[in-house]
């Protein structure tokens, strides 16, 4: 059975912002929201400049669905997290919980209020309908109900990021390790997909967690 | 004597107040897994494929609809892709 997961590759990723762009223009992600953003490290410093493309990395052991008080996340069969907009109040529990900073949250009430949480669906919709009108307005296109992966992943022009079954894009990511020799060290991984206990994942020795 | 019996009442009564206490019960929250209370969802596969670009997903085959996820996702991988290795 296929378990989605996300990779990206700090080798290879050059801030191009791409996959930021397709997500906003996939998606229809109204402005002051991001689902997909690039974070660049040593910016400008020759040879330790690093960028990696981060979003919801859809955790094995959620945090976010642990602290929700209105319960409104689930879990797909693919192992994609995803929430009800109907039950979410707004209440930024689930922002402070995760590791990624992916929930985001509209502005658009009055007097700044909070509206309900948004985030990458792993272009897999909510619960609507597939290939509706109702679902592409309230979460976006659901690629995944069109036999297609997130079109982020899918449009990285260097392939820094890697989407789809957790099996495949680690298979791919070994290979190209092993083709280079260097940069094994998988940013976010650890936290995202590792066993254990929540917060009692030791970081990689020598590399990143 | 009346007040001594009083004075008496009073100091059990508060001896008595005093160990309410220990019978407490611990204060510290357990967190539990939630459970989901929304709208059910539907899975990928069971829609119809696009009329376009499928060859192997059928409609409500889980299998092949895998099958052509991992045929996307294989595509991802350059050294095949462009290589054919």
């Amino acid at each position: 059975m296929a378990r989605m997961k996300f990779l990206c590759d700090a080798e290879r990723c050059i801030e191009c912002n791409g996959c930021v762009t397709a997500c906003k223009n996939e998606n229809d992600v109204p402005w002051g929201v991001n689902r997909r953003r690039v974070v660049t490290v040593n910016d400008g410093v020759i040879g330790a400049e690093k960028s990696i493309s981060v979003a919801c990395m859809h955790c094995s052991d959620a945090p976010c669905m642990a602290v929700c008080p209105v319960d409104c996340f689930y879990r797909t069969e693919d192992g994609v997290v995803l929430h009800d907009k109907d039950l979410c109040i707004g209440c930024g529990y689930c922002f402070y919980a995760c590791p990624f900073g992916a929930p985001q949250f509209p502005q658009a009430g009055a007097f700044g209020m909070r509206g309900k949480m948004d985030k990458c669906t792993f272009c897999s919709g909510g619960p609507e309908p597939d290939r509706s009108e109702a679902e592409f307005k309230k979460y976006g296109r659901n690629r995944l109900a069109e036999g297609k992966l997130p079109l982020c992943a899918e449009m990285c022009s260097t392939k820094a990021l890697l989407g789809g079954d957790g099996d495949v894009i680690a298979d791919i990511y070994r290979e190209r390790v092993t083709r280079r020799g260097k940069g094994a060290e998988v940013w976010g991984w650890g936290t995202a997909y590792g066993p254990g206990k929540q917060g009692a994942q030791p970081p990689a020795a020598g590399g990143k967690s | 004597m009346r007040r001594l019996r009083v004075a008496a009442a009073l100091l059990a009564g508060a001896a008595l107040l005093g160990l309410a206490a220990c019978g407490e019960t611990e204060q510290v929250v357990v967190y539990k897994q939630g459970k989901y209370q929304g709208k059910p969802d539907s899975n990928p596969w069971d829609n119809a494929p696009l009329a376009y670009g499928h060859t192997t997903w059928k409609q409500g085959d889980k299998a092949s609809w895998e099958n052509e996820i991992n045929t996307r996702n294989l595509s991802q991988n350059e050294y095949r892709r462009i290589y054919n290795q």
